[in-house]
């Protein structure tokens, strides 16, 4: 599984590039979001994953058991989240406020704003 | 700065203030304030009303907080009492203060601005709340001693510059809109990525600690350090504009109102180069193999680039646009060199840009309230109409120029002078080339808006919406306002750059940064 994920998220990462690189509005929104979880997925692997159990400490224990995954990374995940799950939402009702005010898919028709 | 310094006169006589009440002020009042605003929503004369309150206090606590720091040199405060590398820090120095009160003074100027120059529809759905959220946003940007609490800070500013920017919804804010949200979607996705290799590799999130990691010289991991640092340059290099990351900013930033482009523009590339300093001062020390001669070159390119682009342009807004990119190259510059001087240099010319290039817009966004265009070939014949309009351009127009003894003049002065002492002389000449060019694009615009003759009216539709304005004297308030402290930084700039150099000290020094937050 370790081997896998590093994998995965390269693949996650490079084909989000390729959405947000494309000219389609639609592939626009799947490229922001594979991207938001290619990073998510980067930072619960670059945390480090360990098979032992919860890092709560139990009652009649001064320390957690080890082994156990360290909380922090984890934390910041779900941050990020949440985070990201508010920036997509926003991304998504613009993409659409744009498609209604532009009549069209194509991220190319976006230049009227660059003429000199 | 003469009010800020007659409020501390009087706060000096009364017992001092809790350092973490100071700390936290500038974080509460912009919360509260647009809280408060959002509870009268769209009843535009209560939120005038709350924000107005809101912005007075978030000045007057970022005044009392740098004259705090510059008697104690840091404030520190743990939220919830977690002890220092593992609870919240919220750390001031005297350079995060600096940057504040300047982000204070720009924020008055474009409240009151907004007051006159923003139609009332935007206005009734949430120009104020956003704003002020912005401006929590940058308080936290600045105070926070925490790596991934400055990741979170940046993302509450960054939704209320895209909510911002789309307010109003016409189709240049939409298109300008959704190129800076998805470029500033992916550099914080290369942060949070950057924040994460940085944990995993070092240990901790607290920017005092891992000051303090990195400087083990046995520590394992300190080879990759390089690396780290990549992550950060480019997600902030993108956030500020950096050479091959800038495309976005004259693409997005002449599109919306000036209410909201002359903030967004006049502060929020500059808290991303402030971000770059921190780190790289504190933690990513730049090497002189590798990160100092690279910031060498990007700073460099940033200018030039920047500067030509602009040459090329127009557009009033769009001239300015481009000059950002270019003085965010100055700022660059002082860290590339890495001495106290030049640090010193980028610091005050941070201030002084936030105040400057704040006002430019201002202005541009005062004369197309009145000949509803931006555009240079339209323009005409201001100087004889708006004799002191055209004044208020010229002063501000030579400070960013950098003409002496104007405020543009002291910072390329000491980033000059640190280039020439550190021996980089090929930097320096390029920064010299480029106030030239600089002032050529300022002609440009003065030769055509203010001096040449106004042109025949063409029937072609005008680009900016028409306002009524009631009070049009209203609209000058701000423009004399950021004049006068423009002015207080040029003829009296002793007491600034001193307080720039003990700030660039400080960031240099950084065994006093560590021993303030970890020690307590």
């Amino acid at each position: 599984m370790e081997v896998l994920l590093p994998f995965l998220i390269g693949t996650l990462f490079s084909v989000s590039l390729y959405f947000i690189l494309h000219r389609h509005l639609f592939k626009l929104i799947l490229g922001l979001i594979l991207f938001g979880l290619a990073t998510n997925l980067f930072l619960f692997v670059v945390g480090g994953i360990s098979t032992g159990d919860v890092a709560i400490i139990p009652l009649d224990k001064e320390v957690a058991e080890d082994p156990f995954p360290d909380p922090v990374p984890q934390a910041l995940l779900l941050t990020a989240i949440v985070i990201g799950f508010g920036l997509q939402a926003f991304a998504i009702v613009l993409i659409r406020r744009v498609y209604e005010t532009l009549k069209s898919n194509n991220l190319d028709d976006l230049k009227t704003t660059d003429k000199t | 700065m003469l009010s800020e310094s007659l409020i501390l006169a009087t706060a000096t006589d009364q017992p001092r203030m809790n350092p973490s009440l100071l700390l936290l002020l500038p974080l509460l009042l912009p919360l509260y304030g647009a809280v408060f605003c959002l509870l009268f929503w769209q009843r535009v004369r209560a939120q005038v009303f709350i924000a107005a309150t809101a912005q007075l206090g978030w000045f007057v606590s970022a005044g009392l907080l740098l004259y705090e720091v510059s008697q104690t040199g840091f404030l520190t405060t743990q939220i919830g009492r977690w002890p220092a590398p593992f609870g919240i820090t919220l750390v001031a120095d005297l350079f995060s203060a600096l940057i504040l009160a300047s982000a204070s003074i720009v924020g008055i100027a474009v409240f009151l601005f907004s007051l006159q120059g923003l139609d009332s529809m935007r206005k009734k759905y949430g120009y104020f709340p956003l704003l002020l959220f912005l401006q929590l946003g940058v308080s936290g940007v600045c105070l926070t001693g925490d790596i991934f609490n400055l990741y979170v800070w940046f993302e509450v500013l960054l939704i209320c510059c895209f909510a911002l920017l789309a307010l109003g919804g016409t189709r240049a804010q939409l298109e300008g809109t959704l190129k800076y949200v998805t470029i500033n979607f992916f550099a914080s996705g290369i942060l949070l990525t950057g924040v994460g290799v940085v944990y995993s590799l070092y240990g901790s999130l607290n920017m005092a600690e891992l000051a303090q990691v990195v400087r083990q010289p046995d520590h394992p991991n300190l080879p990759l350090l390089t690396l780290c640092s990549v992550f950060f340059l480019t997600g902030f290099g993108i956030k500020s504009a950096i050479f091959p990351l800038f495309f976005w900013l004259p693409a997005s930033y002449h599109t919306p109102p000036i209410a909201i482009s002359a903030f967004i523009a006049g502060l929020i590339s500059k808290i991303g180069i402030y971000s770059l300093i921190r780190l790289f001062t504190l933690i990513f020390i730049p090497d002189a193999a590798f990160m100092q001669p690279l910031l060498l070159v990007l700073s460099a390119l940033t200018m030039v680039i920047g500067v030509i682009g602009a040459a090329a342009q127009k557009d009033f807004r769009k001239i300015l646009s481009f000059h950002i990119i270019s003085q965010i190259g100055y700022m660059l510059m002082g860290l590339a060199i890495f001495t106290p001087l030049a640090l010193a240099g980028s610091i005050y010319f941070i201030i002084h840009n936030i105040l400057v290039k704040t006002n430019l817009f201002l202005v541009s966004g005062v004369v197309a309230q009145q000949h509803h265009t931006f555009s240079l070939k339209k323009l005409g014949g201001l100087y004889l109409k708006q004799p002191f309009l055209a004044l208020l351009f010229f002063l501000s127009a030579l400070a960013l120029a950098g003409i002496p003894p104007l405020s543009g003049f002291w910072g390329k002065f000491m980033l000059a002078m640190g280039g020439f002492e550190a021996g980089n002389y090929g930097i320096v000449a390029v920064s010299l080339c480029v106030s030239l060019v600089t002032l050529f694009s300022m002609t440009k615009i003065w030769n055509e808006v203010f001096w040449k003759a106004k042109p025949p009216k063409s029937s072609k539709p005008a680009v900016a919406k028409a306002v009524s304005i009631r009070h049009p004297m209203l609209l000058y308030a701000p423009l004399v306002l950021l004049l006068v402290f423009i002015l207080l930084i040029s003829l009296y700039a002793q007491p600034v750059i001193a307080l720039a150099q003990r700030a660039a000290n400080q960031l240099l020094y950084t065994n006093s940064y560590i021993e303030a937050v970890l020690k307590k």
